[in-house]
């Protein structure tokens, strides 16, 4: 591995280094392209164009046009049928300059190289996330955010890894693994699994999650840290937004990771040598691939680099918790059957059974009425605040972006009245025996929901049914109800987000103010919205269509008349 | 008669010696080309062409006295009654935009293409056998070619050489993307050159060379041509071709310098003597963009120049033989004219059929100038049956590569070829006037990820428990529960009696 070794490459790298720490408001294209070619690479360009659905304030853009730069190394006496991507994405306000520099310099020692099989696509994006998606989707020749790019001139066949390279400062202390992607997808454990080969072979330190990795497990400290990384983990992955430019790529079955040079630990310190050597080594190792990654893991939690807890271990603790939904809901059942009357049509929910005689059952009203107002609210909630952004704006003195944050919490909190709203179509007769069928269609539609969410993101799925399950096993009318809507409050959708952000920032040892808090909580709420319009993100519809009428369902069996 | 007898016996005498004096002219011929281009990317690309000519009609005399064409390829085109046979093995993808239009290109694998005489009654079994013989000539795995990926193109693939009919359903076409060409392929189709790589243009041919480069082509084509001008009989004419395009960044670091040992570790020492031709020619086309001019040492003793492929080019020639015996000049018109294109708008599709034949999908279109015109097909992942899975499934399945053949029309006019004459490089496909060139692309083989069950261990263990639980547990599960009970029997309803009425008038017994 003679990367960087003579002085001549040396050299260069600090010539690149120098050239690109000149303060970059777009990305410096014609420069890329020139020095791509003179390194022996295939050099193509994209453009692209997007307009957000609402400004985005915490990167602050809203028309956002773009050009990707990438550069292809051709594998000799290969057909360019499959092909290893190295990405850097580049931003306004994220200098990535030294991981462009540290990507050249291996593209030029790559070049001099026969031994690759697989054809290396380097590829600089502009706009961070942006830029990839719409390189991703251009390369692949599909068209799902609306993004508008041109077509690709250079392919390289089917892509089988990726990694992604962010050094934001120019001193690395330690390499930071990200592997969570869009919609809390994970690449395969053997690709964490190379990496970390190559961090110990080459002496580097390699956290996860931003924590140093436990030494002493014998002792308390150790799991103790452990448990503070998965839980940053669970977090990370639940909120199902891409960790890393990597993040888009998982979507494509393209196995990938970020690798993040941090700035952290002052006690070590490497060159972009040792961080080269490693990308080197790992880049070497997938070009001897045969096949995709395949044998390893696809679903797994990370307490530590080196450890990990399998899907056959933690899939257990959620299926406990979702048991405890459906014990419930069997309770009912019997408790309905018990009173004489039994509610065929418990399990088909919203009037999908043929009418029956009412005289024979829970009245269909009642059941349907309050299904159909939650879900339109649900409805509304996801429609409205990107489609009344501009009415709100121009009848109140607020932005697009705040117009967006608050029609949805106004949305939020106006579902909140649902009870209200729906007690005139609740039946006179047998008032019982209505609010036990609701919340039995309401249990059965929530265990249904949190199983699916659980099988595609584990993390999210545990977090959400560990939040839920309670509030909606103790919901009744009857009982102390002050205290029964406290819990309900407490571990609605939106609550929990908001406790999540706290936990987050405490696990990060950067704990916020309350007002601090709020702040964040609204930027990640924008946020959410944006990454569903972005990226295809599909956690804002998941809670607004699918949890959150849920949970009003529940609500309006708490305040049943 | 009697002073008339001795008389014939002397003029016989007469003649005797000098027939047998005078040696009769050979009536095969080689000839051996090495074509050097320089790209324009900076790689430098190599063509060999090895030509053998036989006069003779392989298929109606009984010939089995062979001279340089090769024995092994004559029995095959007399056995299978071939018309004409392309096979060619590619590792690696011509690269058009960096490297120009290639002389001749190759799908990356294995391409086999056949046109059998009319002659032949059982077109698919010919085509069966005849791909198993080649796969044992050139330790290729040609046998892989079936029904499933053999398909019959009704308008892109037209015979190269002589040919009085067109009729498709004599062709058969077949590539193997997954083929990797190596030494093994190379050694048995040196062999079939009359000078081995003993001397001539062959020596160069050294396998750690040729596969160190970033495409390597190799073909054989054997098809008919005219014997002479009046086209009375015809000849038989194999060409094998070696192309090569070496990396300048990798071996030259950069530089832009090239030569023959640099790129073959050998020089050219002596022609081959059985070769009535042999010559390598290198581009030193000026092209005017850039100021460098390229210089060749030892300064050629002559220059060709000729329009090829659309462009005016320039060759330095060396002549390998000395130049007072190169040619007879016997010039050769060929008879066969590439249809004009019949409008737009000809698709030609044949869906496929599950594990019998595969997709074929034909269009012929004319594309405007400057534009990008895609086409693309959409197709529907599907599971395999669980034997038909290779043992490396997630490496993912190939799409052979599309083929793109085009009538372009030529920037400079070209100068009516004399088919003798001009080099080899120039007589690769018939052309039919001079405002246009013919060219055949390939694209790259597409790589398809099909959904794969899991076919760990674990996995197994689990599917072979479960199914032998499942079988047990059930039958003895029903064994247990069932109650048996004697049944009376009885007349049955109205549909019972109207079956056995029937079955009686059919003389089956009754239920």
């Amino acid at each position: 591995m003679g990367l960087l070794s003579d002085p001549v490459r040396r050299r260069a790298l600090a010539r690149l280094v120098l050239r690109l720490n000149a303060p970059l408001w777009a990305l410096p294209v014609a420069w890329l392209e020139r020095t791509m070619r003179s390194v022996g690479l295939e050099v193509y360009t994209q453009s692209f164009s997007r307009k957000l659905p609402f400004p985005d304030e915490t990167h602050e853009r809203y028309m956002v046009s773009g050009i990707n730069v990438y550069g292809i190394l051709r594998a000799p006496r290969a057909a360019s049928t499959e092909s290893l991507v190295l990405t850097v994405p580049c931003g306004p306000e994220s200098t990535n300059s030294q991981a462009v520099g540290l990507m050249l310099a291996l593209a030029a020692h790559f070049r001099g190289q026969i031994y690759w099989a697989k054809d290396i696509i380097f590829l600089v994006t502009e706009h961070d996330l942006l830029g990839s998606e719409a390189w991703l989707e251009a390369y692949h020749d599909v068209n799902v955010t609306g993004m508008q790019s041109s077509p690709l001139q250079g392919r390289a066949g089917a892509i089988q890894a990726a990694v992604a390279l962010e050094l934001s400062s120019d001193v690395v202390t330690s390499l930071d693994v990200a592997v969570e992607g869009l919609n809390g997808q994970l690449p395969n454990l053997d690709l964490l699994n190379l990496f970390q080969t190559f961090c110990q072979k080459g002496g580097l330190l390699c956290t996860l999650q931003g924590k140093l990795q436990p030494q002493d497990w014998p002792s308390v400290d150790g799991p103790l840290q452990g448990v503070q990384t998965l839980l940053l983990m669970v977090l990370q992955q639940a909120s199902g937004h891409p960790h890393g430019a990597h993040g888009l790529f998982l979507r494509y079955r393209v196995e990938a990771l970020t690798l993040r040079g941090i700035n952290s630990f002052r006690q070590y310190k490497y060159d972009l040598v040792a961080v080269g050597k490693a990308l080197e080594g790992m880049f070497r190792k997938l070009n001897h691939l045969l096949e995709r990654l395949h044998q390893s893991f696809f679903f797994y939690l990370l307490p530590a680099l080196s450890r990990f807890v399998s899907i056959g271990l933690y899939m257990p603790a959620a299926g406990f918790l979702l048991l405890v939904l459906g014990l419930k809901a069997l309770e009912l059942w019997m408790q309905l059957h018990e009173a004489g009357v039994g509610p065929e049509q418990a399990g088909g929910t919203s009037g999908s059974s043929p009418p029956l005689p009412a005289t024979q059952r829970v009245g269909l009203a009642s059941l349907v009425a309050p299904l159909l107002i939650s879900q339109a609210v649900g409805l509304a909630l996801y429609v409205l605040p990107v489609l009344g952004q501009h009415v709100a704006a121009q009848h109140f003195p607020v932005a697009e972006a705040e117009a967006v944050v608050l029609t949805l919490l106004a949305v939020y909190a106006a579902g909140l009245a649902l009870p209200h709203s729906t007690h005139w179509v609740a039946s006179t007769q047998a008032p019982d025996r209505s609010w036990m069928a609701l919340k039995l269609v309401a249990l059965i539609y929530l265990a249904l929901q949190l199983a699916c969410i659980t099988l595609t993101n584990f993390s999210l799925g545990f977090l959400l049914a560990a939040t839920m399950v309670p509030g909606a096993a103790l919901t009744k009318p009857s009982g102390p109800r002050p205290l029964c809507a406290a819990l309900l409050v407490l571990t609605s959708p939106a609550a929990t987000l908001l406790g999540g952000l706290f936990l987050w920032q405490q696990l990060q040892e950067a704990p916020l103010s309350p007002a601090e808090g709020w702040r964040l909580f609204l930027a990640a709420l924008a946020q959410g919205v944006l990454e569903h319009h972005t990226y295809g993100a599909l956690l804002f519809p998941l809670l607004a269509l699918g949890l959150y009428p849920c949970w009003l369902l529940f609500w309006n069996v708490l305040f049943w008349k | 008669m009697a002073a008339a007898a001795p008389l014939c016996l002397l003029v016989l005498l007469l003649l005797g010696p000098g027939v047998w004096g005078q040696t009769e002219p050979p009536r095969d011929s080689l000839r051996e080309e090495l074509v050097i281009t320089p790209l324009p990317s900076g790689d430098v690309a190599a063509t060999f062409q090895f030509r053998t000519r036989w006069d003779s009609e392989l298929q109606r005399e009984e010939v089995s006295h062979y001279r340089l064409f090769p024995k092994a390829l004559g029995q095959l085109i007399s056995k299978y009654s071939l018309r004409e046979l392309h096979l060619s093995l590619t590792q690696g993808f011509w690269r058009t935009r960096y490297w120009g239009t290639p002389f001749l290109q190759a799908p990356s694998g294995a391409e086999l293409w056949a046109w059998f005489q009319d002659t032949v009654t059982d077109v698919d079994e010919s085509w069966k056998e005849l791909s198993n013989v080649l796969s044992g000539i050139f330790c290729a795995s040609l046998n892989f070619i079936d029904s499933t990926n053999t398909v019959t193109p009704s308008a892109s693939f037209k015979p190269l050489g002589l040919a009085n009919g067109t009729d498709h359903s004599f062709l058969r076409y077949a590539v193997l993307p997954r083929e990797v060409v190596c030494t093994e392929n190379l050694t048995p189709w040196k062999k079939l050159l009359p000078c081995s790589s003993k001397a001539g243009l062959s020596v160069l041919l050294k396998a750690d060379r040729l596969f160190h480069t970033s495409y390597h082509s190799q073909a054989v084509h054997i098809r008919p041509v005219c014997r002479d001008a009046r086209c009375a009989s015809i000849s038989w004419e194999l060409r094998q071709t070696l192309s090569v395009v070496f990396d300048a960044f990798v071996t030259g670091q950069g530089k832009q310098d090239w030569s023959l040992f640099r790129m073959f570790s050998r020089t050219l020492t002596e022609p081959c003597p059985l070769a009535s031709e042999s010559r390598v020619y290198v581009d030193v086309t000026n092209y005017s963009q850039d100021n460098e001019t390229l210089e060749v040492y030892p300064p050629p003793l002559t220059t060709y120049q000729d329009v090829v492929l659309g462009t005016r080019k320039t060759y330095a020639v060396y002549d390998l033989l000395d130049t007072a015996v190169i040619n007879n000049s016997r010039s050769l018109n060929l008879q066969l004219k590439w249809k004009r294109p019949p409008g737009n708008g000809y698709i030609h599709y044949q869906p496929a059929q599950d594990r019998m034949q595969p997709h074929l999908l034909e269009m012929l279109m004319q594309l405007p100038a400057s534009s990008v015109t895609k086409v693309s097909i959409q197709f529907e992942r599907a599971l395999l049956k669980w034997t038909e899975y290779t043992p490396d499934p997630n490496h993912g399945f190939y799409v052979s590569p599309s083929v793109l053949s085009a009538l372009v029309p030529s920037e400079v006019a070209a100068q009516p070829v004399d088919w003798e004459e001009s080099p080899l490089f120039n007589t690769l496909f018939p052309v039919s006037d001079s405002s246009s060139y013919f060219v055949r692309l390939y694209t790259e083989p597409l790589l398809v990820n099909l959904p794969t069950p899991d076919f760990s261990m674990p996995y197994n263990v689990i599917c072979l428990t479960c199914t032998v639980v499942a079988v047990c547990y059930g039958s003895f599960y029903n064994l247990l529960t069932r109650t048996f009970q004697v049944e009376e029997p009885s007349k049955g309803g109205l549909a019972k009696r109207l079956a056995n009425l029937i079955r009686r008038a059919r003389g089956v017994p009754p239920l």
